[in-house]
């Protein structure tokens, strides 16, 4: 739907010929306008925007001053990462061996990302003290007033409202996201790995070797049977709870039930447990000497524990029971709300119609379910894909197999990744593993959203 | 079909069917309920140990709550506090920057706005885990790790990428009401906080109480992040602290008893706010 609003400034625009290039501003602007290329807002304080040109000025200051004493050392020793290394070395003046401290690969790698970042935010700047100089042309131009700093302030709240809003965000963005996610990435091409650990080591760029041990080499053995587990696990971890969910959405609303509230509440304070809390406990419940083992024994069912989560094939099993305890509430609770909502009158003209309750339910209640609750459903996918939790409260991974490295059989692609980096310090091969896992949800997204219409119409305009 | 059957046996199945739908979600419910039960009991146990052989404790002591809150290894109540004021601050910074990313996104029109979705989407693709490591040792930099700061920062970071149900939301808010508004002159800022906002309660709420809840249920980055300082950890890594191999026996009723006090809390919210946290999810996807 487009508004008139926008009609009407898109109007604006095409009136307007096509602003002037970055070389042809510097050939027909005046010399105020030139020195803005070379000193940052100055044209801006020249024409009383003050506090405007002081920031830019303020910023080309500081980038400059960085880039000399840090900057240009940080970019040049990414090429590198680093050629001292830790170690003793004969000092001449002193006549003994002194440690030198070597340089710290991995520091000099995020360093490095860090000041790549800074440079294409100082471009942003300079863009937009370019722009800045262009509009003060124009309107100079036109013999229009300029606006005033406090004008400025003004259309930050109107037209130009989205930078006041998404400003801040996007700094946390920047700094927490893409920047570990930039350095992560390049951990992937270097031989960071457990005997080459900064600062005792130095590691370098090896390209794509890791990629190809990971899937080609001598670690293959475990990814793939990692990756099979994942995806059967994602599959069987989605669709169980989203229809045990429904099914039990529609037990809870059909209407010989009495109390349909309190059975709701009830089911309603396991989804409000802390996950770690409700996973730590059946952890325990299902353990070889835990209750249920008990309970079983006792009762003569059994005559040796069940290895729940000791046996490989068993706890993949109670992993997906587990999860169904845990997630089928939450389909249920939405489901319910949309069950709730359906538009009765063709609930009603379908009985009439002689429809039966599983017809109804097939033809009206579950796609309306389905249409409502599938950009849910992909998310969810890919939360299992990436579900931690799950399985690092609940078996760790465990039980340990030899054949695989550093992985058990119940280790997902993420708790391995984990481990990976945590216990055996091979951070390029957990990097690797992060981006096939990036790669494996993308390519499922993009296919599902595909399919979903929900995401096309507004989402990605 | 259902015609020619006699309204005698009609009514029959009719009872039957009741019977068996009543009996059904009885025992479903036990099923869900019992472990809930089970962790309640076992924390006014007072046999020891992590692992007996019954379900019923033998005999009943509040002694374990009472542990809980006097054991200096564990501080139990500061961790209480730690959270409860990493959540708070979480809660108002992170409901603020959704809702300004979500709004945004759905109703202001720019250059980026295009483009800016489509990285959101494959930013949120990576897993959280693989930067784990690096944002530690960029809080590092920053002096940070080790504080409640560092988590307020990650978690309330981390929200500007979770717009998407948000954004849902406002876009089923008629943009007609926007244009008028601004045919009588409104600016953005207006629009936003006089029509926008007071429509969007559902959304806020469950942005806030999602947002809430975050810093109770995490508790890998928090590991991460405070690494041995106990006297900063939240209630998720100290229940979890307590349950290494050398003090899981002993401490397994004071864990559970932790686990009890803090779950109250969140449940009573859940339920009161369980409302809106269904219009939330459902709202993203019916388009008007």
């Amino acid at each position: 739907m487009m508004t008139k609003f926008w009609k009407k400034s898109s109007a604006k625009k095409s009136v307007i010929p096509k602003p002037i290039s970055f070389g042809e501003l510097f050939k027909k602007g005046d010399s105020l306008t030139k020195l803005q290329y070379f000193v940052m807002g100055s044209n801006n304080i020249a024409k009383k925007q003050v506090p405007k040109g002081l920031f830019f000025l303020g910023v080309e200051i500081l980038f400059f001053y960085w880039l000399v004493s840090n900057g240009i050392h940080a970019i040049a020793m990414l090429k590198t990462l680093g050629t001292k290394s830790q170690g003793w070395k004969y000092d001449k003046t002193l006549g003994i061996q002194i440690q030198q401290a070597g340089d710290n690969s991995m520091l000099l790698l995020l360093f490095g990302i860090a000041a790549l970042l800074a440079i294409v935010l100082f471009i942003y700047v300079y863009w937009t003290n370019f722009k800045s100089n262009r509009k003060l042309y124009t309107l100079a131009k036109e013999g229009h007033k300029i606006p005033s700093t406090m004008q400025d302030i003004r259309s930050l709240f109107d037209e130009k409202f989205h930078i006041t809003l998404m400003a801040i965000p996007i700094v946390g963005v920047l700094a927490f996201t893409v920047l570990p996610l930039l350095y992560m990435i390049s951990i992937a091409f270097t031989s960071y790995d457990h005997n080459h650990l900064p600062p005792k080591n130095l590691f370098h760029w090896v390209g794509f070797t890791n990629f190809g041990s990971v899937i080609n080499g001598d670690i293959s053995s475990t990814f793939f049977p990692v990756l099979t587990w994942t995806i059967v696990w994602a599959v069987v971890a989605t669709a169980t709870t989203f229809f045990g969910g429904i099914l039990l959405a529609l037990l809870l609303n059909a209407k010989p039930l009495r109390g349909k509230k309190f059975w709701r509440i009830i089911f309603m304070i396991t989804m409000a447990v802390p996950q770690f809390v409700s996973l730590l406990l059946m952890a325990n419940l299902f353990n070889d000497s835990g209750p249920i083992n008990a309970l079983l024994l006792n009762l003569g069912w059994i005559k040796t524990a069940i290895p729940f989560l000791t046996n490989g094939m068993l706890a993949k099993l109670t992993i997906i029971v587990v999860n169904m305890w845990i997630g089928i509430p939450v389909t249920m609770l939405v489901a319910t709300g949309i069950i709730q909502n359906l538009p009765q009158d063709q609930i009603e003209a379908a009985t009439i119609d002689g429809a039966n309750t599983f017809q109804i339910f097939r033809k009206i209640t579950f796609p309306q379910i389905v249409f409502v609750m599938a950009p849910a459903l992909i998310q969810q996918f890919i939360g299992n894909i990436n579900n931690f939790n799950v399985i690092y409260l609940l078996t760790g991974g465990y039980p340990s197999n030899s054949t695989f490295y550093s992985a058990g059989e119940t280790d997902l692609l993420v708790t391995w990744l984990y481990k990976l980096t945590v216990d055996s310090a091979d951070y390029n091969l957990a990097s690797v593993i992060g981006i096939l896992i990036f790669i494996l949800s993308a390519v499922f997204s993009l296919f599902a959203y595909k399919k979903t219409n929900s995401y096309q119409n507004g989402g990605m305009a | 079909m259902a015609q020619r059957t006699s309204t005698h046996s009609r009514a029959t199945q009719k009872r039957h069917r009741s019977i068996w739908i009543n009996l059904l979600t009885a025992v479903l419910a036990i099923v869900w309920i019992l472990p809930i039960v089970w962790i309640v009991l076992t924390s006014f146990r007072a046999e020891g140990g992590a692992f007996v052989q019954y379900f019923v404790p033998k005999s009943y002591t509040f002694q374990n709550y009472v542990t809980l809150f006097n054991n200096p290894d564990f501080p139990f109540l500061q961790w209480f506090l730690n959270t409860l004021m990493v959540s708070a601050v979480t809660c108002v910074i992170s409901t603020l920057i959704i809702i300004a990313m979500a709004y945004s996104l759905s109703r202001l029109r720019f250059k980026f706005r295009g483009p800016f979705l489509k990285i959101a989407l494959v930013l949120n693709m990576f897993p959280g885990f693989m930067s784990m490591i690096a944002i530690y040792y960029i809080l590092k930099a920053m002096n940070l790790t080790q504080s409640l700061v560092a988590l307020i920062l990650v978690y309330s970071s981390g929200a500007a990428l979770g717009f998407y149900i948000a954004k849902g939301f406002f876009d089923t808010i008629p943009m007609a009401l926007d244009e008028s508004a601004m045919i009588d002159g409104a600016t953005k800022f207006q629009i936003f906080t006089k029509i926008t906002l007071p429509l969007s309660k559902p959304i806020v709420v469950y942005t806030a109480l999602m947002a809430f809840m975050a810093p109770w249920m995490d508790f890998i980055f928090a590991k991460i992040i405070l690494g041995d300082a106990i006297h900063k950890y939240t209630t998720a890594i100290g229940l979890y602290s307590m349950m290494t191999k050398t003090t899981q026996n002993s401490l397994f009723m004071t864990f559970t008893a932790g686990c009890v006090v803090i779950a109250i809390p969140i449940t009573i919210l859940f339920i009161f706010m369980q409302r809106y946290y269904v219009e939330g999810i459902t709202s993203g996807a019916v388009k008007g």
